[in-house]
C-alpha cells in the first residue's frame, strides 16, 4: 500500500471518499510522522486527538451515508497565529505565550467544517515579521531540505515556516499560511511547494492574530496546485465579522482547473531584473516562459515602473500597521503580564511589553511608532500611501496588456538559518518579488519549478488580476505539468 | 532623516516598550539603517496621487440593529472574556492602582 504520507489533500479526499483507507488510519499514520518529527521544530504544540477526532467523525459520516465535505479526512497543520478554540494560539511570541482562545477562526472553522483534522499548530515567525522563521520565541524551524554536500541547518522561509516545514517533510498534507508581504510565497519556494495568497478579502481575517490589516491573507500550502485549489475552495468565503470580507461567491477552483493558455497573454515585467538575483532564478524564469508558451500562452513585456519602490513602502506601511495591531497586547487583558514591584499601569505596559515581544517585533514597532508620529506622518505614512497606490496603478495597467504575470517568487533560493542576520535590510530583501502584489491586494502563487545546482527548490510566481484565483491556478497547473517537479527532500530528522 | 537615542527613546516610551541604555545603542543604527532605506521614496512623484486607503474597492456594511446578532461576537460572555486575563478579579480586569 503507498504511504498514506506521501499522499496530498486531493487523494486523501478521493481516498477516504471511495474506501480506500479510513480517515482513521490517515490521522494515525501522520500523527506518527508528526511526533517522528520534533527535529524539524515546525509544530509548536501538537494536536493528535483533535485529527482523530476530526477523522471518527468523517468515517462515522461515510459509514452512515452522509455526504462527505471537501477537505474531509485531510490532517492538515494550522499556522500558529490563527485562533483555535482551547487551543493555545501564541503567533510564536512569548507575550501570547499559554493564550487559549474562546473562539475559533473564521478560516480554521470552515476548514473543521469541511472535514479536515489539525495535527498541531505550526511555527512561525513572531507575529509573522520575519522571512527566514528565526524571529520565533519557540525557536527556529528547519528546513528538512539540505544544501548538497552540507549539513548546516537551511531556512525553510517565513513568516509561514513551520507550514512550509511540514508540508514539504511529509508530515502534514497541507498547512494554512498567511501572507502580509510574501510570508506564503516565499516559504513555499524555499521548500518545493505550493501557496497561494488568494485576493485580499477572499479569506476572513476574523480571529487571525493581526499584523497589518490592509495586507494580511491568508491561503493554502500544498504540494500541488489542484490540493491548493481544493484547500483554497473550503478557507474562502464571506464573513460577516471582517468587514473588509468580500461578499461575492466562491468559485469552483478544482473544478474549473485548466491547463490550456491557448488565449492567454503571459506578462513578463521587466522591472523584475533585478541586480542581486541569481542566475539560476534568471534562468527559471526563462524557462517558466517558455512552459506556459508550450501551454499556448502568449509571452507578453509589461512594465511596472514602481517595483523598486513597493518594498521600501511596505517596510513603512506594514510597521505602522503593525504598531497599531500590537498596541492591544498590553499585560492586562490576555497573555503575559509583568509587573514589577511597586510600579504603576503605564510601567506595567512597558515591561510587558520588553519582556514579551522579540527584537523584530520591537523594531517593528518602533519604526512605525515614528513613521507614525507628529511631524514625520506625512512625510513617510502618506508618502508610502501615494507609492502603495502606484504599485497598484502599475498592475492595473499591466492586466491591460496580459492576463497573469509571471516572475521569480523569490531572489535565491534558502539559506542557512543564522546566514541573515547581521542587517535587517538584507533580510528584507528576500520579499522583494513577493510584496508589490501584496501591496496591490492582488492573488499570487508560487509553484516549484526546479532544483538549483546545490539541490535547493526554486519557485516561479504568477499574479493575477483581482478575484482571478482561477487564472493563476491554471497557469500554476501548467507549469506544474511541465515541470514535473518531483524532489523531496531526503529524511535526516 | 535620521534619529539618535534621545528620540528612540522618546518612541520606545511612545509604543510603551521598556528599553535600557545599551538596547537604545543598539536600535539606533539599525532604524537608521532602515529609515535611510525607506528614504528613496521621496524621489516618486506623486503629484495628484491619492493615498491608498482600501486595497480592494469594498463598501462598509451595516448589520441589522439586533442584540446578539451573532452571539460569538455579542454580549453576555463575560468568563470567556475574562478566561485568559493574567489577573481578573470580581468580573474585572485588575489593574495596578491607576489613580494616586
Amino acid at each position: 500500500m503507498t504511504e498514506l504520507t506521501s499522499l496530498g489533500v486531493k487523494d486523501l479526499r478521493d481516498g477516504v471518499r471511495d474506501g480506500s483507507f479510513t480517515a482513521r488510519e490517515v490521522a494515525t499514520a501522520f500523527n506518527a510522522a508528526v511526533a517522528d518529527a520534533a527535529a524539524l521544530n515546525a509544530f509548536i504544540v501538537t494536536t493528535p486527538d483533535h485529527a482523530l477526532a476530526a477523522a471518527d467523525t468523517v468515517d462515522a459520516a461515510r459509514a452512515a451515508g452522509e455526504p462527505l465535505g471537501k477537505m474531509a479526512g485531510v490532517p492538515i497543520g494550522m499556522k500558529d497565529l490563527f485562533a483555535t478554540h482551547g487551543v493555545q494560539t501564541t503567533a510564536a511570541s512569548h507575550i501570547l505565550e499559554g493564550f487559549t482562545p474562546r473562539y475559533e477562526s473564521t478560516v480554521s472553522q470552515k476548514l473543521w467544517d469541511a472535514g479536515a483534522g489539525m495535527l498541531g499548530k505550526l511555527n512561525l515567525d513572531q507575529f509573522a515579521m520575519g522571512s527566514s522563521n528565526e524571529t520565533s520565541y519557540f525557536g527556529n524551524v528547519t528546513s528538512p531540505w539540505k544544501k548538497a554536500g552540507s549539513n548546516a541547518a537551511m531556512s525553510p522561509g517565513g513568516s509561514s515556516g513551520g507550514s512550509s516545514a511540514a508540508v514539504a517533510a511529509r508530515i502534514a498534507s497541507a498547512a494554512t499560511g498567511t501572507d502580509t508581504g510574501g510570508s506564503i510565497r516565499q516559504p513555499a519556494a524555499f521548500t518545493g511547494i505550493c501557496g497561494i495568497k488568494p485576493t485580499y478579502g477572499r479569506c476572513s481575517r476574523w480571529g487571525i492574530v493581526a499584523f497589518a490589516s490592509s495586507l494580511d491573507q491568508a491561503g493554502p500550502m500544498a504540494r500541488s496546485v489542484e490540493d491548493c485549489a481544493i484547500m483554497l475552495g473550503a478557507m474562502a468565503g464571506f464573513d460577516p465579522k471582517d468587514s473588509t470580507s468580500l461578499d461575492m461567491p466562491v468559485p469552483d477552483w478544482e473544478a474549473a482547473l485548466s491547463s490550456d493558455l491557448r488565449g492567454k497573454k503571459v506578462g513578463i515585467p521587466r522591472e523584475y531584473r533585478m541586480e542581486g538575483t541569481d542566475q539560476a532564478i534568471l534562468d527559471c524564469w526563462e524557462q517558466g516562459k517558455a512552459w506556459l508558451k508550450d501551454a499556448g500562452a502568449e509571452i507578453v513585456d509589461v512594465s511596472l515602473p514602481h517595483t523598486k519602490y513597493a518594498l521600501p513602502a511596505y517596510y513603512i506601511v506594514a510597521p505602522a500597521e503593525a504598531s497599531s495591531n500590537l498596541a492591544r497586547y498590553d499585560g492586562v487583558r490576555y497573555g503575559l503580564r509583568d509587573l514589577p514591584e511597586g510600579v504603576g499601569l503605564q510601567d506595567m505596559y512597558a515591561a510587558t511589553r520588553a519582556a514579551g515581544f522579540g527584537d523584530e517585533v520591537k523594531r517593528r514597532i518602533l519604526i512605525g511608532t515614528y513613521v507614525l508620529s507628529a511631524g514625520f506622518y506625512d512625510a513617510y505614512y502618506t508618502q508610502a500611501q501615494k507609492v502603495r497606490a502606484l504599485v497598484a496603478r502599475d498592475f492595473a495597467l499591466a492586466f491591460e496588456q496580459c492576463d497573469v504575470i509571471l516572475a521569480p517568487t523569490t531572489p535565491t533560493a534558502s539559506f542557512p538559518l543564522g546566514s541573515m542576520n547581521e542587517d535587517p535590510l538584507t533580510m528584507y530583501l528576500n520579499d522583494v518579488f513577493a510584496v508589490p502584489a501584496s501591496l496591490a491586494g492582488l492573488p499570487a502563487m508560487s509553484v516549484p519549478a526546479t532544483i538549483n545546482a546545490d539541490g535547493l527548490p526554486l519557485g516561479l510566481q504568477l499574479v493575477g488580476r483581482p478575484f482571478d484565483e482561477q487564472g493563476v491556478l491554471n497557469a500554476g497547473l501548467a507549469i506544474q505539468q511541465r515541470a514535473g517537479f518531483m524532489a523531496k527532500p531526503e529524511k535526516w530528522w | 532623516m535620521s534619529v539618535d537615542k534621545a528620540t528612540v527613546a522618546k518612541i520606545a516610551s511612545l509604543a510603551r516598550i521598556r528599553m535600557d541604555d545599551a538596547a537604545l545603542e543598539q536600535m539606533v543604527p539599525e532604524l537608521n539603517g532602515i529609515l535611510q532605506w525607506v528614504e528613496q521614496l521621496g524621489e516618486v512623484d506623486v503629484t495628484g496621487i491619492e493615498p491608498m486607503a482600501a486595497v480592494i474597492p469594498n463598501t462598509l456594511r451595516l448589520r441589522a440593529d439586533v442584540i446578539d446578532a451573532d452571539p460569538l461576537t455579542g454580549g453576555g460572555r463575560q468568563s470567556d472574556v475574562l478566561a485568559n486575563a493574567p489577573a481578573a478579579e470580581h468580573g474585572f480586569f485588575g489593574v495596578p492602582k491607576v489613580i494616586e
